[in-house]
């Protein structure tokens, strides 16, 4: 056997209602960036892919969404699992990825690395889904934008010093750009493109 | 400008009961089973897989018992419930040469490795009602014949042996054809998004287009190299395997249209190709639309575009019966509101028609 | 004889690998009741967890231009498939044309059971009969088509 019996576990167990309540969630969580949700999932990917991450794929990507696995996560068992689980395709590079999703702790790559989508078609893009310590506690930003009644604060542990730069230059191509998705274990939270960041004092 | 109303709900849901009853027919009947479609009108049943692109004999069936044998209403039918589907994979190409033959003839050369096999086709029949059918009489199998262990060589194979036809060899990359279901058609297309689209296109439409071709409008002389009718085997890759394997196999009409061709600048006289290639048991249209594959190749040799035939834009806009008929069906569907506005303004242009030409109306009266 | 042989046989398949690919080709064409068959004998369906699966989905079937050239899309089939676990710890897969799920999970349970000593032998005799089935099956259609090859004989050659 060429796959490795880890790669073929791990599933929805019920694939459509798995699917179906992590799709309300990070619909939530699209709808009002900053919003921490909370998954209740059975999923159980492959170490060291997150929970949420892995409910995030299952839920995320099929035959026609390639997936680029960040150093950390390219193994064979988790590029076995994405694979058989989804159908998804693993990327050999970033820019032909629709889905990204990158390990706790590792070096976040460029942005302009990732499809950004067409002006005809900015839904070609990538999303990225990005493991981090924590949801909360880190340095505070304010977030404004549709979905977002006047304000909210994020405060997302683990993201790297230039962060908020790189964030308004993907907010200069809109419509055009990427969208991406904090995780950390069950949790997650979205910052759609849509979204405008500014940090906060202190 | 966009009015909604209400009140068509008891009469739609009782036009959908009636229709069931209506489906249903003499109930002192028995009802068509689905294995009797797939038996018996196996052909119609071939037509709504191609034109859906979809191959499942038993859907198929089922489809076109809803839809009371409405041929374009079953084809819709299928077409939308596989886009419910997810999408597994793309196969290995099926190898047509290594077929499972149950018919395969030639018009170029009487006598050729593997004959001409003439399978179970309506040619030579005399199109004569044949009144015995009214009844379920015994029907006799068909007879046998030791098959030898000639194989069945494509004829495109044999031209190709003296350079006299274009080669027809994979792509340096074999890289990975367009899909017409998965990115939007954008103009000039490949000859492999319009294969794609000629496969699912409507048989009527290619046929006439096909018939247009040989009625001067764009002539590309040709002739049925081959047309094979048989089952190939669908493999595909299987990853948590790391091999292919087979799912099965799929019965498919293939026809390779040979059509001369005088040459051009860069390249010298010889024949050329037009390719047909069908779900199930479909020699008419898998030949239409390879006289139509060839006629849209006109400037890859160089030919003047003066024909319908030759209009990629023209052709692949056209053939697709789902969306056909979706454009000119809607126009039955309430227009109250169009039509009061267009109401509105032929009146004023009368009245004002009328008031510049007062001698005109005075001659008509005069003249009644 | 015409026969419906793969393009590229695959040379480099492990000897193992080469029998599993006959295998889970055989079951994908074995019918309900010959899989049955076996199960009963052998004590009835097995328990058996799903890994994925069993579910419908589509495989686009590709064609090459001419027969021999390049790759382009010719339409979509419906195929089933399924991935089970047995309580042995053996995984098997299935997937074949249709839409039979049913079909396709006791075609994946066969296939992990033919992975366990004990029951290898048995999931090889159905393998073996579902073959003969078919090259019967073949022999019939491809002998009824040869009864309809023309026989050409020349009746009159002349130059005027």
């Amino acid at each position: 056997m060429s796959m490795h019996t880890h790669a073929l576990e791990g599933g929805f167990a019920n694939p459509v209602l798995g699917a179906q309540a992590t799709f309300r969630a990070l619909m939530d969580a699209m709808s009002r960036p900053g919003t921490i949700q909370t998954l209740t999932t059975d999923a159980a990917p492959p170490h060291p892919l997150g929970l949420a991450q892995g409910a995030v794929a299952l839920t995320l990507a099929d035959h026609d969404t390639p997936v680029w696995l960040s150093p950390a996560l390219a193994n064979v068992t988790t590029k076995g699992w994405i694979g058989f689980h989804t159908g998804a395709e693993i990327a050999t590079s970033p820019a032909h990825a629709r889905f990204a999703f990158l390990g706790s702790g590792e070096p976040i790559p460029d942005f302009l690395g990732f499809a950004a989508g067409s002006q005809d078609y900015p839904d070609r893009s990538a999303t990225l889904v990005i493991e981090l310590p924590s949801l909360s506690g880190g340095p505070q930003f304010l977030a404004t934008g549709p979905g977002i009644r006047i304000s909210t604060q994020i405060a997302l542990q683990g993201l790297p010093a230039d962060f908020l730069h790189r964030w308004r230059v993907n907010r200069g191509f809109f419509p055009r750009g990427i969208d991406l998705i904090f995780t950390a274990g069950n949790a997650l939270m979205a910052l759609p493109r849509s979204t405008d960041l500014q940090a906060l004092g202190g | 400008m966009y009015v909604a109303v209400k009140g068509g709900e008891a009469a739609i849901a009782n036009a959908h009961r009636l229709l069931a009853d209506r489906r249903r027919g003499d109930r002192s009947l028995p009802a068509l089973s689905i294995e009797q479609i797939v038996a018996q009108l196996a052909l119609g049943v071939d037509r709504i897989m191609a034109e859906a692109s979809l191959y499942d004999r038993t859907l198929a069936a089922l489809a076109m018992r809803q839809a009371r044998g409405d041929m374009i209403e079953a084809i819709f039918i299928l077409r939308a419930y596989r886009t419910t589907l997810p999408r597994f994979g793309y196969s290995n190409a099926i190898d047509t040469g290594a077929m499972l033959v149950e018919r395969r003839i030639s018009a170029t050369y009487k006598d050729l490795p593997g004959g001409q096999l003439l399978g179970p086709t309506f040619d030579y029949t005399h199109r004569l009602l044949d009144p015995s059918l009214l009844s379920d009489n015994e029907v006799d199998a068909g007879l046998q014949r030791d098959a030898g262990p000639e194989p069945v060589m494509r004829v495109s194979d044999i031209l190709a042996s003296e350079s006299l036809i274009e080669m027809e060899e994979p792509d340096e990359t074999d890289t990975a054809p367009g899909d017409i279901t998965r990115e939007p058609l954008e103009f000039p297309l490949g000859r492999d998004e319009r294969l794609q689209a000629l496969a699912r296109g409507d048989e009527g439409f290619l046929l006439a287009l096909g018939y247009s071709t040989q009625r001067g409008y764009a002539r590309t002389h040709p002739f049925a190299g081959e047309i094979r009718i048989g089952q190939v085997e669908v493999e595909i890759d299987i990853p948590e395997l790391g091999f292919a394997v087979s799912l099965g196999r799929v019965q498919v009409t293939e026809c390779q249209m040979v059509n001369q061709f005088k040459g051009s600048a860069k390249q010298p006289p010889q024949f050329t190709r037009g390719y047909g290639l069908v779900f199930g048991q479909s020699e008419r249209k898998a030949m239409a639309m390879s006289l139509v594959d060839r006629a849209l190749r006109a400037e890859e040799f160089g030919e003047d575009i003066v024909a319908p035939a030759q209009d990629e834009e023209f052709v692949i806009s056209h053939s697709d019966n789902v969306q056909a008929t979706g454009f000119v069906e809607h126009l039955k569907l309430p227009h109250y509101v169009d039509f009061q506005a267009e109401l509105d303004l032929v009146r004023r242009m009368r009245r004002e028609y009328d008031a510049a030409n007062p001698a005109i109306e005075e001659m008509k009266e005069a003249a009644e | 004889m015409q026969t419906a042989a793969k393009t590229n046989p695959e040379t480099h398949l492990s000897a193992q690998d080469a029998a599993r690919k006959l295998r889970i080709e055989r079951l994908a064409r074995a019918t309900v009741e010959e899989m049955e068959g076996v199960l009963e004998a052998i004590g009835g369906v097995p328990e058996a967890t799903n890994l994925r699966g069993p579910e419908t989905g589509l495989v686009m079937i590709r064609g090459r231009m001419g027969g021999t050239g390049s790759l382009f899309n010719l339409g979509e089939a419906t195929v089933t498939r399924a991935t089970v676990r047995l309580a042995t710890g053996a995984v098997g897969h299935g997937q074949r044309l249709g839409g039979d799920k049913g079909a396709a999970r006791l075609s994946a349970i066969l296939d992990a059971l033919a992975e366990t000593p004990a029951h290898r032998a048995t999931v090889e005799t159905l393998c073996a009969a579902v073959a003969a089935r078919i090259e019967t099956e073949d022999s019939r259609l491809a002998a009824e088509t040869a009864a309809t090859r023309v026989d050409f004989f020349t009746m009159v050659r002349g130059d005027d």
